[in-house]
């Protein structure tokens, strides 16, 4: 969305909008964020090295983070986390991208159905996924009741939640986000002039040319933030995994969780040290997907052509 | 014609996990190879609606803090939302990344560390220290879709109505508010229904004491009562759901959802 600049530009404006007026504006909202967020982090970390906290002598120790990165179950989680965050976040993008295009002329019908998971909490998401996919769940009872013969009980149902491939988390993930995105994609598309589009087909390009060419670039950076919120959320996520993931391994929110309601208060110090790891990595990784996203480095290394 | 079918069809898996929710929320011992339940109750509902139930305690403090929380956010988000939107300055981008960042980033060492100076405070296991943390995701999410309606508004209004002899409080009220008023419709759907629906950070600062909807219906769902939380998570969809009825008009600005679409 670019800035549409007023027209006219009287003195008394060219003076409004001096910067330290637009700092003064932001101002509330940055420092509550900072020192709410990034307080929360100072704090955090002191705890985990031993310098503030309820329980060591108060000096400087790293023994949190290597009880934390020494215990083998840390890398089985980071592993399951990010296999979890990559695949939901790369399923949902697909999705919804050939889903807005779809629906990009169906009107303002298509973006009432995408709101309608919008105001459905997680945990009611959940516990209906739980009651449709589980072995005694509704499908079970359909497929049951239709007389197929691979399903004679509901032990002959295959497991979908609380498995070991996670399938009832990413239906549930899928089942949220794909509405989410679409509907902020469907926003971007509308903005889109379409008069770009029928110029490249006038000028000979296929639909997937036009597609791939002409809408896809002007939709990237919708596409790009709407990935990026969706990946941190899902990275970050503790209920979903919680409640229908698999009982081993454990995703990095879990392992946070459990060494933060551990009843030995020396394990405080290791779940602090876990959840500042966790937060490094997913600052990490979106650096680097907003790197990658920027299209800077593709640009690079075709010597400087846009 | 297959555009229809592909929209009924979106609809209807969208739809789907609402199916055993309403049915066992009325069902009495519905076992398994079991359709339709053989018989029914008003039991479930009954218990969430009786008087002094957990539930509707928890309904009304959900309500409280996602009204505080979205009121909060409001207040800080509409200047910052302004600057973002129609100003050019130094900083921009870096400040725009470091308000979203709670969204973004796990909050779990954060409220570990906020947690800390909580109970110092006097603050953990209170509605106020909830609230509080619920400013960290509804700050962002207020700010972002305030910034691009900002974007598309006329300034040019603003002058007029100055020049024609309204004071700033004025303009504030009569002018730039009615105008923007859609995007923060958009803006407060977006922080209630991100402060009604969160479990986490609540779970951390609450203590077990400041029991929300979300939590009791986390603590259900770890019981085996399945009519009651089906009952429960009905409930849970009623306000949001309410809310979104009196705002899908103004859902239908492009400019604030596209704000989500322009981090």
């Amino acid at each position: 969305m670019t800035a549409v600049q007023p027209l006219k530009t009287t003195a008394w404006m060219a003076l409004r909008d001096v910067p330290w007026r637009a700092y003064l504006l932001v101002l509330p909202a940055l420092s509550l964020v900072a020192v709410l967020f990034g307080g929360g982090l100072v704090l955090a970390f002191l705890q985990s090295v031993g310098l503030l906290g309820l329980t060591g002598d108060g000096g400087f120790s790293l023994a949190a983070y290597g009880a934390a990165l020494g215990d083998e179950q840390f890398w089985r989680s980071l592993g399951l986390s990010l296999y979890i965050a990559f695949t939901a976040t790369a399923l949902s993008t697909v999705l919804s991208i050939g889903l807005a295009m779809l629906l990009r002329e169906a009107g303002r019908w298509a973006s009432f159905a995408c709101q309608l998971t919008l105001p459905i909490p997680h945990l009611v998401g959940i516990a209906g996924i739980l009651l449709l996919l589980s072995p005694s769940g509704l499908i079970s009872r359909l497929l049951y009741s239709l007389g197929w013969i691979w399903i004679s009980s509901d032990q002959d149902f295959p497991l979908l939640v609380n498995d070991s491939a996670n399938i009832g988390v990413m239906t549930h993930f899928l089942w949220k986000e794909i509405p989410f995105m679409t509907l902020i994609l469907l926003a971007v598309l509308r903005g889109i002039r379409p008069e770009l589009g029928m110029q490249a087909r006038a000028l000979g390009a296929t639909p997937w040319q036009c597609f791939w060419n002409v809408t896809l670039p002007l939709l990237r950076p919708g596409i790009v933030s709407a990935s990026l919120i969706v990946f941190g959320f899902v990275f970050g996520n503790f209920e979903v995994p919680f409640l229908l993931g698999s009982t081993y391994p454990k995703t990095l929110p879990i392992l946070v969780y459990q060494a933060f309601t551990n009843v030995d208060l020396n394990q405080r110090p290791v779940a602090i040290a876990l959840g500042l790891l966790l937060s490094l990595i997913s600052i990490a990784l979106i650096a680097l997907y907003l790197w990658l996203g920027s299209g800077q480095p593709f640009r690079r290394r075709l010597g400087g052509q846009p | 014609m297959s555009r229809n079918l592909v929209l009924m069809l979106i609809v209807a898996v969208l739809f789907l996990p609402f199916v055993p929710l309403l049915v066992w929320s009325v069902a009495e011992g519905w076992y398994f190879p079991q359709l339709v339940p053989q018989q029914w109750t008003g039991a479930n509902w009954a218990a969430v609606v009786s008087p002094g139930s957990r539930v509707l305690q928890g309904f009304l403090q959900s309500l409280a803090i996602a009204a505080l929380s979205t009121a909060l956010a409001l207040v800080v988000g509409l200047p910052a939302g302004r600057a973002l939107g129609l100003m050019q300055f130094p900083g921009k981008g870096a400040i725009k990344l470091a308000l979203l960042l709670p969204i973004i980033v796990s909050p779990l060492a954060t409220l570990m560390g906020i947690q800390f100076v909580l109970i110092r405070l006097g603050l953990s296991g209170t509605l106020a220290g909830v609230v509080l943390v619920h400013l960290l995701p509804t700050i962002p999410y207020m700010t972002l879709v305030l910034s691009s309606v900002f974007a598309n508004f006329d300034t040019g209004y603003e002058t007029q109505a100055r020049s024609l002899g309204a004071s700033p409080a004025q303009v504030l009220w009569r002018v730039t508010l009615p105008l923007i008023a859609p995007g923060i419709v958009v803006g407060a759907l977006f922080a209630f229904l991100i402060s009604w629906n969160e479990f986490l950070l609540t779970f951390f600062v609450g203590g077990g004491r400041v029991l929300t909807l979300p939590m009791i219906l986390f603590t259900s769902l770890q019981g085996g009562n399945q009519g009651l939380t089906a009952a429960i998570a009905v409930t849970s969809v009623i306000p949001a759901l309410i809310f979104l009825l009196f705002s899908s008009r103004a859902l239908q600005d492009d400019a604030a959802i596209g704000g989500l679409g322009d981090v």
